[in-house]
């Protein structure tokens, strides 16, 4: 990247408080299920911002919920796309902004370009699109809110669904135990474009959520960031747990935080935890347990595929921790 | 149609959503509803800042925090992860 910068090193700091009083640019009213993971997300990143913005969303829940005409719950420019090109969609606008800036047209020295999408519009339909951009170098930031399935459909596996997750196109029952196939690396495919910003977040850890969105704006080009967010319509979980197994499938290690910065890897605090004291490390099961779409792992027969779950869990933090001592 | 058509300049841009959603109140979607011990709050915004509705308000003046029951959807969330424990989710009496 020949365009880009590094980031400042002096981090946003606020306060809890700071961020309470921010302004809600996601606002209530919003007709997500009760208990939404990716509405908490949405609330946070918005509350991140640091001036004029324009999101552009593709399809999917937190569109649909957020824009039932006659209402909308934006605060700020707001532009609805289609599945496959929420990031072209962004590089037009980012594109027409820097031409009317140049033209004297627009004042503002900078203005942010949000692109938003589920893991369906970016792990599977949207993902030409969001190489291509990627590839161009826009300056803009992709976000990814992964609730690991098409909840808004009526819960279908997509790219992101977890091995052995029960969902209605790969159901658990005497033919095969949940999704056989391994969820999509994305993050290391978004890697691979050589761009200078990836970072993973969850809304349990919110500021850590906050300061990534931040960073992410900041930057110069193109940056990405993977935030889980759970679902508990699709995952089958009590609504009061969500923010709960936000937290879980850090502990696990399972969707473990980490961000890129010019290209050196490294985990943030959360999960930095678990590479100083390995034995604070919760086991799987303990994510697993309460989440319909995982019950059949614990029946007898498929304790062999539970400790296959763990084991490529294991192998997965231990192949992330290698790549954070060497970039 | 005919005659009075508008020209593709006079259209607006794209199709706008004119009311905010603040308008459209989904505090009665809810069954249960979060008690809180006012005086044991300590303000960590823990519940404020992972509410997904934005429901639950920092009154920095009082120091404690405030819900907003016309968008409280009852999930929960607020009492679960509240750190001192002093949120519960109640069923209010149908006599009421």
């Amino acid at each position: 990247m020949t365009t880009s910068t590094p980031i400042s090193q002096d981090e946003w700091k606020f306060t809890a408080k700071d961020a309470a009083l921010r302004p809600d640019l996601f606002f209530s009213g919003h007709r997500a299920c009760a208990g939404c993971g990716p509405a908490t997300v949405l609330r946070l990143i918005m509350k991140a911002t640091r001036g004029p913005t324009i999101v552009t969303q593709a399809t999917g829940c937190m569109e649909i919920v957020s824009s039932i005409y006659p209402y909308t719950s934006w605060g700020l420019p707001w532009l609805h796309t289609a599945f496959e090109n929420v990031a072209a969609n962004a590089s037009g606008i980012e594109a027409a902004v820097k031409a009317m800036q140049k033209r004297g047209k627009i004042k503002q020295e900078h203005i942010d370009v949000i692109a938003l999408a589920g893991d369906g519009g970016t792990y599977d339909i949207g993902f030409q699109a969001l190489s291509g951009a990627l590839e161009r170098g826009h300056d803009f930031l992709f976000i990814l809110y992964d609730n690991e399935g098409y909840m808004n459909t009526g819960i279908q596996r997509s790219g992101a669904t977890p091995t052995g997750a029960s969902t209605t196109t790969t159901p658990a029952g005497t033919v095969q135990p949940g999704k056989l196939e391994k969820k999509k690396p994305l993050t290391d495919i978004v890697l691979a474009h050589d761009i200078e910003y990836v970072a993973t977040a969850t809304p349990y850890y919110w500021k850590d959520l906050m300061i990534k969105v931040r960073k992410g704006l900041e930057i110069k080009g193109p940056a990405f960031l993977h935030i889980f967010a759970p679902c508990p319509r699709g995952w089958r979980t009590e609504p009061a747990k969500t923010m709960e197994y936000s937290k879980l499938s850090v502990d696990t290690c399972i969707f473990p935080l980490w961000e890129v910065v010019n290209g050196k890897r490294a985990l943030s605090t959360p999960s930095k935890i678990f590479q100083l004291s390995p034995q604070k490390a919760k086991p799987i099961t303990d994510y697993f347990e309460g989440q319909g779409r995982f019950r059949h792992l614990f029946k007898p027969e498929n304790k062999q595929l539970l400790d296959q779950l763990q084991e490529a869990t294991n192998k997965q933090w231990q192949k992330l921790l290698k790549q954070c001592e060497t970039p | 149609m005919s005659g009075q058509e508008k020209s593709w300049k006079e259209l607006m841009f794209a199709a706008v959503s004119p009311k905010p959603s603040t308008d459209f109140l989904t505090g009665d979607w809810k069954t249960f509803t979060p008690v809180y011990d006012k005086e044991k709050c300590v303000g960590c915004l823990q519940c404020a800042m992972l509410c997904p509705e934005g429901a639950i308000i920092w009154n920095a003046a009082a120091g404690k925090v405030e819900f907003n029951f016309n968008y409280c959807k009852g999930c929960g969330i607020c009492a679960n992860e509240c750190r001192v424990k002093v949120i519960s989710m109640s069923m209010p009496d149908k006599e009421e």
